[in-house]
């Protein structure tokens, strides 16, 4: 099952480049989105010990963020239904093949126990989603495109160098040699310290440029402004939270090695500056895409504090992975229709979303209640969980700061969204004749009604699951 | 061969400070394409400390394929197509980039007599060498405009990295070796895609006309 759930959107994604019809071309994305939601599930009941020489396994820590972009991809397959038949102008080959094998990409990041296919997985995501971003094959979105493979390449370069450090670290006269998580995190402090100690740099710095944390967030803006809503959605709730199970998975070795302090200070020190930018740039953006990239930045940063607290927190941390891929799913969707609604993504002419979209406004403003963590919605929890690591581990300042920013990122993305969405009418342009449908505001609803749902009431297996990966990290 | 050897760590970083002074986009890609060369010739050299030799020579040739002639190809038919002016533009002068390729050059070989390596030493130059490579790679990306240059420098930084990398070739897995090559072409490739588009639509492959996304 877990070769299935890799190899399935792969040949499909192969098979999208030769489909020859554009028109039931997307239909293949639904079918990819389903049969890897089965197979996750069926991982569920009947999990899989490690196959391929125990390259691939899914542990705790991966079943979460792979079950979250699970439920995303299919959210978003079925609303790249609706949402392609309304571009049928352009040729969706690509966009429609890029899209499965970034999903077979992100399943063998979520799978792999070996940091040499972590990183080539990493790799693929990034070649498979540039071209995606210049769907719209004009100047803004080509610039989005080539600063995002750039800035990206840059990245992945700098972690194969510290997957390179780290594997040096192991390769002493009694080191394990091998870069298998298991393998490195057993020989712990056989590993020699320094080399582990500047592995961890560069692949914080690598997988960081992936997740986006500040100052290494620079391509995330423009690629989340010009691409698709739902390549938005994909990216925030998915990519994103796949480059932190990486940051993860060093965090395991390197806290095995001893150096979990330094790590953990850097990891802490890094998001708390993304939390900080999120909150400056949040006031007054102009540009609704471009200000939920910010709120990108802000929860990637939520998850790195979270990591660098240890203790509780790692356990809201991964609870923070799922409703972050939930939420953002809602946000990005109805921004999408929005977009199209308006032809335009600037708050000086989308104004009573509300009323044009009836359905897609009220998401977008319960999305951004649920992303900036108000109560019942379940980001609420998952914040509140790391807050109080932050206090039970006797960091107040850390727990103040983290109090402030987000409640100058509130404020702030508030005045804008609630510009988007109330008013009045006058002066928006005219509407080319979108209105919300099954195919695209169903979707977003369902993803939204699941963070309430997730936010009344959270059922036992999925804590344990969080605990469980929560151990993986912090070894308790 | 330990002479050789010595020789070839040597040029390759000459050629790193080379790239930085460089003004003529085929001049810089022809350096490149040597770099590609010497890596592979390293590959080879450094083959005698017992491992076995014929993986190494897949690595070598692959990297020789690869560094020294598909991607110095690939990159001399972009600039033809593009009839691109030949200077390049650089935000930060080519003095003031030498300077810090140098200054580069010393951090690295500080940096690598600080950390000493758990396994036998290889070479004492490799691990400079490389750092070196990297950094000149990050410099020529950060100071330079025009996107054929930038591609270049990845290309650089790509040649340091695996510099490094020949340090684990006795214990890593082919498969992951592989990895790193078709990586890399891959990444070329799509990026090549892209420049072509970026010609198309602003007619120059100047990344400075690419501004218009601002906060």
């Amino acid at each position: 099952m877990i070769v299935f759930v890799i190899l399935v959107p792969f040949v499909l994604g192969a098979s999208a480049f030769a489909w020859p019809d554009n028109r039931t071309r997307p239909a293949l994305l639904v079918v990819g989105a389903a049969l890897h939601a089965v197979g996750i599930a069926s991982l569920w009941i009947h999990p899989e010990g490690p196959v391929m020489h125990g390259y691939l396994f899914l542990d705790a820590a991966g079943k979460v963020v792979v079950t979250t972009s699970s439920i995303l991809f299919l959210a978003s397959a079925l609303y790249a239904q609706g949402y392609l038949r309304h571009r049928s102008d352009r040729d969706n080959r690509v966009f429609v093949g890029g899209l499965l094998i970034m999903l077979a990409a992100m399943t063998t990041v979520g799978m792999a126990q070996h940091l040499g296919v972590l990183w080539v997985a990493i790799e693929i995501t990034t070649l498979a989603t540039a071209p995606l971003i210049y769907f719209n094959h004009n100047a803004r979105s080509l610039e989005a495109a080539w600063k995002y493979l750039l800035v990206s390449s840059l990245g992945i370069a700098l972690a194969l160098l510290g997957t390179f450090f780290l594997a040096l670290s192991g390769a002493g006269p009694d080191g394990p040699r091998s870069l298998l998580l298991e393998d490195l995190i057993r020989a712990g402090p056989q590993l020699s310290r320094p080399w582990v100690r500047a592995a961890f740099v560069f692949l914080l710095v690598g997988y960081g440029t992936k997740m986006g944390l500040a100052p290494l967030h620079s391509w995330k803006h423009d690629a989340y402004g010009e691409a698709p809503g739902l390549l938005g959605a994909l990216l925030a709730g998915g990519i994103t939270n796949f480059a932190f199970l990486s940051v993860v998975r060093v965090l395991q070795v390197t806290s095995a090695a001893g150096e979990g302090a330094f790590a953990r200070d850097a990891l802490l020190g890094l998001g708390l500056l993304s939390m900080a930018l999120a909150a400056v740039f949040m006031a007054g953006q102009r540009d609704f895409k471009r200000m939920l990239a910010y709120s990108s930045v802000e929860h990637m940063g939520i998850l790195a504090v979270a990591l660098g607290l240890g203790g509780a927190a790692v356990t809201g941390a991964f609870y923070h992975v799922l409703n972050n891929g939930l939420s953002k799913g809602v946000m990005f969707l109805a921004a999408g229709n929005i977009h199209r609604a308006y032809g335009s993504k600037r708050t000086d002419q989308v104004r009573c979303a509300a009323r044009r979209l009836p359905v897609s406004g009220s998401l977008f403003l319960a999305g951004f209640l649920a992303v900036t963590g108000t109560p019942p919605f379940s980001p609420f929890w998952s914040e509140f969980m790391i807050l109080n690591g932050a206090i039970g581990t006797g960091r107040p300042v850390v727990a103040g700061l983290f109090l402030l920013f987000l409640a100058v990122i509130f404020i702030g993305m508030g005045a804008t969204v609630l510009h988007v969405v109330q008013g009045s009418d006058d002066g928006a342009p005219g509407n080319p004749g979108f209105k919300d449908g099954w195919l695209t505001a169903g979707p977003p609803l369902v993803l939204m009604l699941a963070v309430l749902a997730l936010g009344l009431w959270l059922p036992s297996p999925l804590m344990g699951l969080f605990s469980a990966a929560a151990r993986l990290v912090t070894g308790t | 061969m330990g002479a050789w050897t010595d020789m070839a760590f040597i040029l390759v970083v000459v050629l790193d400070l080379f790239l930085l002074a460089s003004s003529r986009l085929g001049a810089a890609i022809r350096a490149v394409a040597l770099q590609g060369a010497l890596l592979s010739l390293l590959a080879l050299l450094l083959t005698s400390s017992g491992h076995s030799p014929g993986h190494m020579l897949v690595v070598a040739g692959g990297a020789f394929l690869i560094k020294a002639i598909l991607i110095p190809w690939l990159m001399f038919r972009a600039i033809r197509e593009m009839a691109i002016r030949r200077e390049m533009e650089p935000l930060v002068g080519y003095v003031p980039s030498m300077i810090l390729g140098g200054v580069g050059v010393v951090l690295s070989f500080a940096f690598s007599r600080g950390l000493p390596l758990p396994t036998h030493e290889m070479h004492p130059f490799l691990v400079p060498t490389a750092l070196a490579t990297v950094w000149t790679g990050l410099l020529l990306v950060v100071s330079r405009r025009k996107a054929v240059t930038q591609v270049l420098g990845f290309l650089v930084l790509e040649n340091g990295v695996f510099v490094f990398g020949l340090l684990l070739t006795d214990f890593m897995p082919v498969m992951v070796e592989a990895g790193v090559l078709l990586d890399l072409l891959a990444a070329v490739f799509v990026m090549g895609i892209v420049m072509f588009q970026i010609n198309r639509e602003f007619a120059s492959l100047d990344t400075d006309a690419l501004s218009s996304l601002k906060d």
